[in-house]
């Protein structure tokens, strides 16, 4: 064995220094630091658990309990990886620092989606295996073919279709007009962000709130159009356009966040370079196709991609306006039905499943394409 | 090919007036270098020009044709900025086509033009390159060709050595003087630096403070600067000015700067500071044209001379810069490399009088 020459130097510490100085001590001093505190942080939790002090306290002590644990955790290991060599310790540390995180990820993501999976073959109980039995539902079944139309066709394509095109366009036009202006319109669309889908449906509620042509009517929509001489018209049961309607609501919510991305990032286009295009002699529209478009792609994609990715989860919306009746159902709000309503564990378990395959790609995209812009992930 | 004149022009920001009265004619094919210090108005003055910038009052003429109103891409103009502004996400060959395909030109004839002036800038070998591949030499001869292949009738440059190291700048401070030569067409250069203005330009328009100082070649601007700001910025080190009194002493008219710093004023010069006797002045004189005592150049009058004490040497090799003392009074000499100069003695200087400067006290205006 290679003598650690950190070691040697150090006054005698007798056999634990050769010991630690091994390979095989060097390792256990790796496991043995994390793992000595991981149990004394779950000891602490089970006693913080059953004991009677009040709640306020339990809190009180948790969180020092928990950050205090959390430091003397990586200053222990720290300070015991120092002791080492440096090739070891150049090969310990990354797992020092990132392996408390990859654990916690483990546990609570990775974990959790295996037993999504294999909860996906067993019955509403999850007692008796049933295969794919629950995936066939899942293909075959009415309502998640409907929510494949309305996921995928109304809210994967118009929602994030619209959500991005308006900010790109107010971002753009926004960008032309005086600051103070640009400040207030930005300010004005940015805000829906802040409200919740929950919130934003109370809202569009009564919009689209429907009363019998000749009575008073409290929703806006109505109101604009029987004011016109129409007919009042039940928004929300017109089927399929009521999917549209629903869209509304989060391009509404949406439009901002992508507005201001994308805004942001004209704001970082040289201004240079769209002069060099106006005297290279492109006008407005050119400057814009072939500078301005290129040189905000990526952020487009990552907008776009991120959308895509709320749009495919899309529930709150849903649930809250209509509870996926009248055609508007959604994968997500038929997974709450099948978890909460029907208790069909294995059905939920399927759904959940193939959500996140169809988040996949996207997802995988979307971390590509930031890996690019900011370079984090290479 | 066109003339430009700038008529009476003037640009405000706001309350800040930038370009005042900017009255300039450049004739058909003529090199002409805007230079002055940071914010007197240069690059406002050719922003205005490519259309980039409105202004306030005035009219702008390129040839015959009044452009105050055109816009930018109908002015027949091609720009090289400071920061190069290429296209990030095309390729070099793009980037020079891009204008002629904007234009519709047809396709051969922008492949022959872009293939002609990446030959002439001997960037043939990067042309399917993107411009983050490329050196910034690379990049500034890309905004340059950029430029040419639109065949305008106006070049304008804003600062585009001024991201260069030291070497490549002066390399292609000359390119672009061989390229004016080729083309043949106006250029329209702006820098601060003083010798690239001394170096490239048929003439040179030196601004301050949104005011045009003078505009000549730059021979002329070197010998007869028409104020004492234009004597200060033209010339690398700078002109040394003193305080002093035109006084008549025996036999003559004097500079006196300071008791032991006496100066009688040549024969030639005494019509111009006639009007000046009696009063308070300043002169000044360029480091060249002062001489140590033991070398002075044939045909130069000694009687001009100054006991100074040595403060720095700073040998150049072809020549040495010392700063020498006399009344109180700091100055640069250029002597030649053999002289005597030791920092903490003193030597004889002696004042090249033909070439002296003096200026107006209140106006600054120069008198000889």
């Amino acid at each position: 064995m290679r003598p650690n020459r950190e070691i040697d130097r150090l006054p005698e510490i007798g056999g634990i220094g050769v010991f630690l100085s091994t390979t095989f001590g060097r390792l256990l001093v790796s496991l043995f630091v994390p793992a000595v505190t991981f149990i004394v942080l779950y000891q602490v939790f089970i006693f913080l658990r059953d004991t009677q002090i009040p709640q306020w306290m339990t809190a009180i002590i948790a969180i020092l309990w928990g950050v205090g644990g959390v430091l003397a955790l990586f200053t222990l290991s720290n300070y015991l990886i120092e002791q080492l060599s440096p090739a070891w310790r150049r090969r310990l540390i990354p797992f020092v620092f990132v392996g408390p995180a990859l654990a916690i990820l483990t546990w609570y993501l990775v974990l959790p989606t295996i037993r999504s999976f294999i909860a996906s073959l067993y019955d509403a109980r999850g007692i008796n295996f049933v295969g794919l039995d629950n995936y066939i539902y899942a293909f075959t079944s009415q309502e998640m073919l409907q929510s494949y139309r309305n996921n995928f066709i109304f809210w994967m394509i118009f929602g994030t279709g619209m959500s991005v095109g308006f900010g790109l366009l107010i971002a753009v036009l926004v960008d032309r007009t005086h600051p103070v202006f640009e400040t207030i319109c930005k300010a004005l669309i940015f805000m829906p962000m802040v409200i919740s889908g929950v919130g934003a449906s109370v809202i569009w509620k009564f919009i689209y709130e429907y009363r019998p042509t000749g009575s008073t009517q409290i929703g806006l929509l109505n109101g604009i159009i029987t004011a016109l001489g129409f007919e009042s018209q039940g928004w929300l049961l017109l089927q399929p356009w009521n999917n549209l309607f629903l869209v509304i609501i989060m391009v509404w919510l949406q439009t901002g966040y992508s507005m201001v991305i994308i805004s942001a990032a004209i704001k970082g286009i040289p201004s240079d370079l769209l002069e060099a295009g106006r005297i290279d002699g492109a006008n407005e529209f050119q400057i814009f196709r072939n500078i301005i478009l290129p040189s905000i792609q990526g952020t487009l994609i990552t907008v776009t991609t991120t959308i895509i990715l709320f749009t495919l989860k899309i529930f709150d919306i849903v649930q809250s306006m209509t509870g996926g009746n009248f055609g508007t159902q959604v994968i997500a709000n038929v997974q709450f039905v099948q978890l909460f309503r029907q208790v069909h564990n294995g059905r939920a378990a399927a759904i959940a499943i193939i959500l996140l395959l169809a988040v996949l790609p996207v997802m995988y995209y979307n971390l590509r394409q930031f890996g690019k812009q900011t370079e984090a992930f290479r | 090919m066109a003339s430009i004149k700038y008529d009476h022009v003037w640009k405000r920001f706001g309350d800040v007036t930038v370009l005042k009265n900017l009255d300039l004619d450049i004739a058909d094919g003529e090199f002409l270098v805007l230079v002055g210090p940071s914010g007197c108005g240069k690059s406002t003055a050719l922003r205005c020009l490519a259309g980039l910038e409105e202004i306030t009052e005035g009219r702008i003429f390129i040839g015959d044709r009044d452009v105050t109103d055109v816009p930018p891409k109908d002015r027949d103009i091609a720009m090289v900025f400071q920061s190069y502004a290429l296209y990030p996400h095309m390729s070099v060959y793009d980037n020079m086509a891009f204008g002629l395909k904007l234009r519709r030109v047809p396709k051969a004839e922008i492949d022959r033009r872009v293939k002609e002036a990446a030959e002439m800038l001997s960037i043939g070998h990067l042309l399917d390159r993107k411009p983050k591949a490329l050196s910034g030499g690379q990049r500034q001869r890309v905004a340059l060709g950029r430029a040419i292949v639109r065949d305008p009738a106006v070049f304008l440059m804003d600062e585009p050595l001024s991201n260069l190291d030291a070497k490549l700048r002066v390399q292609t401070r000359a390119e672009i003087s061989k390229l004016h030569q080729r083309l043949k067409t106006t250029f329209i250069y702006v820098t601060h630096d003083q010798t690239e203005a001394m170096t490239m330009g048929s003439r040179i328009a030196v601004m301050r403070d949104g005011i045009l100082q003078q505009i000549d070649t730059p021979q002329n601007l070197y010998d007869h600067p028409a104020n004492m700001f234009v004597a200060g910025f033209i010339g690398s080190p700078a002109m040394n000015f003193f305080e002093a009194r035109l006084e008549r002493t025996d036999g003559g008219v004097s500079v006196v700067v300071g008791k032991e710093f006496v100066l009688p004023v040549p024969a030639s010069k005494l019509d111009h500071v006639s009007s000046h006797i009696g009063k308070t002045v300043y002169f000044g004189i360029r480091p060249e044209d002062l001489h140590d005592a033991h070398f002075v150049p044939r045909g130069v009058d000694e009687r001009a001379k100054v006991r100074a004490a040595v403060n720095v040497v700073e040998p150049m090799g072809s020549e040495i810069y010392a700063y020498v003392e006399n009344s109180g009074k700091e100055f640069i000499g250029r002597f030649d490399p053999r002289s005597s100069a030791r920092t903490g003695h003193t030597m004889e200087v002696v004042f090249d009088m033909e070439k002296m400067h003096i200026f107006d006290r209140e106006t600054e205006k120069a008198l000889t």
